[in-house]
């Protein structure tokens, strides 16, 4: 389940020994704008280490590495590979060829290290026009793709227009996106928002990304992680309305009936999956925490 | 291999660590550590380790550690002495 | 009649100090004080020898006491807090005789039992009148509470006030009555404003503090404390500050209404009280410029001595209707005991401060800190100093886990109700654990033969003792 992603600057060490902590589904651990062009190569090899040596407990790592317009981007994939991250996040994808760089690039190390095919999951950043033009084919670009994920900041200055707390500007891009994933049936993150300090603003900004249909969000600031994960999960209403679904199913197999309806509605496919999904979810939020006695 | 230029990686923040290599005849290794008392063994295999992996023959290696764990030592050694050419 | 004499001199002179007396400083002056070293000074000039120094707190602008102790003019230094100036040298085995430390409670409380004996007590005073009548919460170096100085004016056999604002008497709003005092001192300054007082605490902003704190808060709210009637204290700590935010913002959200705030005061617990999450505030010391301006305008902000604050001299103390402390830790070991006189290296630079008066008095004594610490755990096998013991410790607070101590069948459904509370409670001996998986086992440190210094628990008798670093 991934709710809430965090990003983690790729050059502090006190941050990357406490990136599992900040209670993100998703850590992403950056190479790109957090470092500077001077620290790319001291960035890389200490990501490379941490991913060696931290366990990373109970939460998803993904690595944002350099664009493939720059001379890094290989380079950090060549350290970061072979230590198995779960997803590449490729930033500034404009259209399906750049997946399909990236992905060709992961497959050869993948086979150099003896990975399955597609071990490591992709989540392009999309955060051009061109990009967000093209959402659909990067969305389908290739079988790594699991999500793709809105970079509002970028995109903005792409647009020519300022961005704002109420997201006018990014309205368009963001119901694209999550049209263009939810065709390629992969999940879609929105960007993060940006004010730290607006704790308000994050629980409405993340409540509307979640009624156009995100699955999730970003987040820059550890503070914002508690709303996110908040308002992307399930309500307790959905959660006992679930696993009421799921015991009518269950009842209706033992019985042998083929239609069963649950409060005069009936019970179909889409239902189930859904109800499945809110399962999933709920087994999942207190993943990072076992009962230890 | 020898170090052949000086360089520098790493930062003096809390659990970061700051180092220096330089051109020597031998290798040297100086640490300096806030949790010298600690784990000035543990410091100098972390050392030790990458130097032998990156087949550093000769050069001087100075550590000003401000508590900084393995991972981030032998990242800081292994960029300095890339930085320096030493690496092959 | 006037107490006025002409200098620190003459008050010296006045009051019939002798070679091997003991006086006496209170720290509210903190690190801007100038009082101590000025006093020191004057009796370095006129030669007088082994004195015993007790200050209620020793500040980093306080090393000048070092040459005073070189010189034999101070053999014997007695305090609740070290910077880490004077501790350094204390720990290379700077004195002959072991420093004594106390806490904020217990050395009020002793010198009120008449186990802590002070011939003259020098205490600061930002406004005064000439007959002795003295306050902080007014004039240039204003420091608000001066609820340490009680003790020391109460009970010492001379009382010396010295001030850089004299005012025509009486003194309105005074916090000591003349009664106690022999005589007055005017001098120029009597502090750096800049180092008595900061301008306003800020809460951190770094993302492992930001958790803990969070941690912390929760912890309270699922002990079921939070409710009206509430009482609380914190430190001036990041982390501890950020919980506190994070515990108002539940009051009010919530609309409960506590009973009171104590200890040393920042804006955010001034915040707390204008926000109605308290009835009242108890200040024996001001750490912000917000928390000087409150107590002097708002009647509900009150002054408290450190007696009342924390003594067990007293009938009865404000920690003991405490219901939460949070307190920060340089060290805690398996028995939940808690170092804060030591760093890892065996140095002093702290002290006990109020940490185990409000420990033993409140309710719940959270102990926040993060696990490791530029690479050394926070939970250690035995810790180099035992300031607060742990059977007076309940929960310790870290990024990567929560320990609830359940020695001797206490806090058990404290325990249960975290869990219920989906908090990650650990056991401690787990935190350690975790803290070497992350960065390493640390070679134990050994300490020197000598003893530097003797811990008193708030009651007088022997806690611990500090040895000399090798």
């Amino acid at each position: 389940m991934r709710r809430s992603m965090l990003f983690i600057p790729g050059n502090t060490p006190n941050l990357l020994m406490n990136a599992d902590v900040l209670g993100a589904d998703s850590i992403i651990l950056d190479l790109e704008d957090a470092v500077s062009p001077a620290e790319k190569d001291s960035a890389r090899v200490l990501v490379r280490n941490a991913l060696k040596s931290l366990q990373y407990k109970g939460c998803e790592v993904i690595i944002r590495i350099n664009p493939v317009e720059t001379e890094y981007w290989t380079k950090d994939l060549d350290e970061i590979i072979p230590l198995k991250p779960n997803m590449i996040m490729p930033p500034k994808v404009n259209g399906a060829q750049d997946v399909k760089t990236v992905s060709e690039y992961i497959g050869k190390l993948e086979e150099k290290c003896g990975f399955p095919k597609n071990t490591v999951k992709l989540i392009p950043l999309l955060e051009t026009t061109l990009g967000i033009e093209n959402a659909f084919q990067i969305a389908g670009a290739d079988e790594r793709v699991a999500a793709i994920f809105l970079g509002g900041e970028d995109l903005t200055a792409d647009l020519r227009c300022k961005r704002t707390k109420e997201g006018n500007e990014i309205f368009y891009a963001r119901s694209r996106m999550v049209c263009a994933a939810r065709a390629c049936g992969i999940d879609v993150y929105d960007t993060p928002f940006t004010d730290v300090d607006d704790i308000e603003g994050l629980y409405e900004d993340a409540r509307f990304a979640k009624s156009l249909g995100f699955s999730g969000k970003a987040s820059i600031s550890p503070r914002h992680v508690e709303g996110i994960n908040e308002v992307f999960s399930p309500t307790q209403a959905e959660i006992d309305y679930a696993h009421e679904v799921m015991e009518t199913i269950r009842i209706a197999k033992e019985q042998g009936k083929g239609v069963v309806s649950l409060r005069g509605k009936m019970i179909d496919a889409p239902i189930v999956e859904r109800a499945r999904q809110v399962i999933e979810m709920e087994k999942a939020m207190f993943g990072g925490l076992e009962d230890n006695e | 291999m020898k170090i052949a230029a000086n360089a520098v990686a790493g930062t003096l923040e809390s659990s970061d660590v700051y180092v220096t290599v330089e051109p020597a005849q031998e290798l040297e290794i100086e640490i300096q550590s806030v949790v010298y008392n600690q784990f000035a063994d543990q410091i100098k295999e972390s050392v030790m380790e990458v130097l032998q992996e990156l087949q550093v023959e000769s050069g001087k290696v100075t550590i000003n550690d401000k508590g900084a764990i393995d991972c981030v030592i032998k990242a800081r050694v292994e960029t300095a002495v890339r930085r320096a050419g030493g690496a092959k | 009649m006037s107490k006025l004499v002409a200098s620190i001199q003459e008050a010296i002179k006045q009051c019939g100090l002798q070679d091997g007396m003991t006086i006496s400083f209170h720290h509210h002056m903190r690190n801007g004080d100038y009082v101590l070293n000025m006093v020191m000074e004057v009796i370095a000039q006129m030669g007088y020898k082994n004195l015993t120094v007790n200050a209620s707190s020793v500040f980093d602008v306080h090393e000048p006491l070092i040459g005073h102790i070189k010189n034999g003019v101070v053999t014997n230094l007695e305090c609740n807090y070290m910077g880490g100036k004077v501790g350094k040298a204390i720990s290379q085995g700077l004195m002959e005789n072991p420093v004594i430390f106390r806490s904020h409670g217990g050395r009020a409380s002793d010198m009120e039992k008449g186990t802590s004996v002070i011939d003259i007590a020098f205490i600061a005073a930002p406004t005064a009148d000439d007959m002795g009548n003295c306050t902080g919460k007014y004039g240039p170096s204003a420091c608000g509470s001066i609820g340490y100085a009680f003790a020391d004016a109460m009970n010492a056999k001379k009382v010396v006030v010295i001030t850089d604002n004299l005012v025509a008497y009486p003194l309105v709003d005074f916090s000591i009555p003349e009664v106690y005092v022999d005589c007055v001192v005017a001098v120029e300054q009597i502090g750096n404003p800049a180092g008595i007082v900061s301008g306003t605490t800020k809460i951190t902003r770094d993302p492992v503090g930001l958790k803990m704190a969070d941690y912390a808060a929760k912890v309270i709210e699922a002990s079921g404390l939070l409710k009206d009637g509430f009482s609380f204290q914190t430190g001036a700590g990041g982390a501890t500050l950020a919980a506190a935010k994070y515990i108002k913002e539940m009051m009010v959200a919530k609309g409960i209404q506590g009973s009171f705030g104590m200890g040393g005061i920042t804006a955010y617990m001034v915040d707390m009280l204008e926000s109605g999450c308290f009835k009242a505030l108890l200040d024996v010391q001001c750490f912000d410029l917000d928390a000087v301006k409150s107590i002097r305008s708002n009647p509900k902000h009150m002054e408290v001595s450190a007696t009342q604050y924390a003594g067990v001299s007293g009938k009865s103390a404000g920690v003991d209707s405490l219901d939460v402390v949070l307190l920060g830790a340089t060290q805690v070991d398996l028995d939940f005991n808690v170092n804060v006189h030591t760093d890892s290296n065996g140095y002093i630079m702290g002290g006990s401060g109020g940490h185990c008066d409000t420990a033993a008095g409140s309710k719940l004594a959270i102990i926040i800190a993060p696990l490791t610490r530029a690479r050394l755990p926070l939970v250690v096998e035995h810790c180099l100093c035992v300031s607060t013991p742990g059977k007076t410790v309940d929960v310790v607070v870290t990024q990567r886990g929560i320990a609830v101590n359940t020695a001797g069948g206490k806090n058990v459904e404290l325990k249960q109700k975290l869990k219920e509370a989906k908090l990650p409670v650990v056991e401690i001996s787990e935190l350690k654990k975790m803290a070497e998986e992350i960065a390493g086992v640390p070679k134990p440190v050994k300490m020197g033969e000598k003893v530097v210094a003797k811990v008193l628990y708030r009651d007088g008798t022997l806690l611990d003792t500090i040895y000399s670093v090798k």
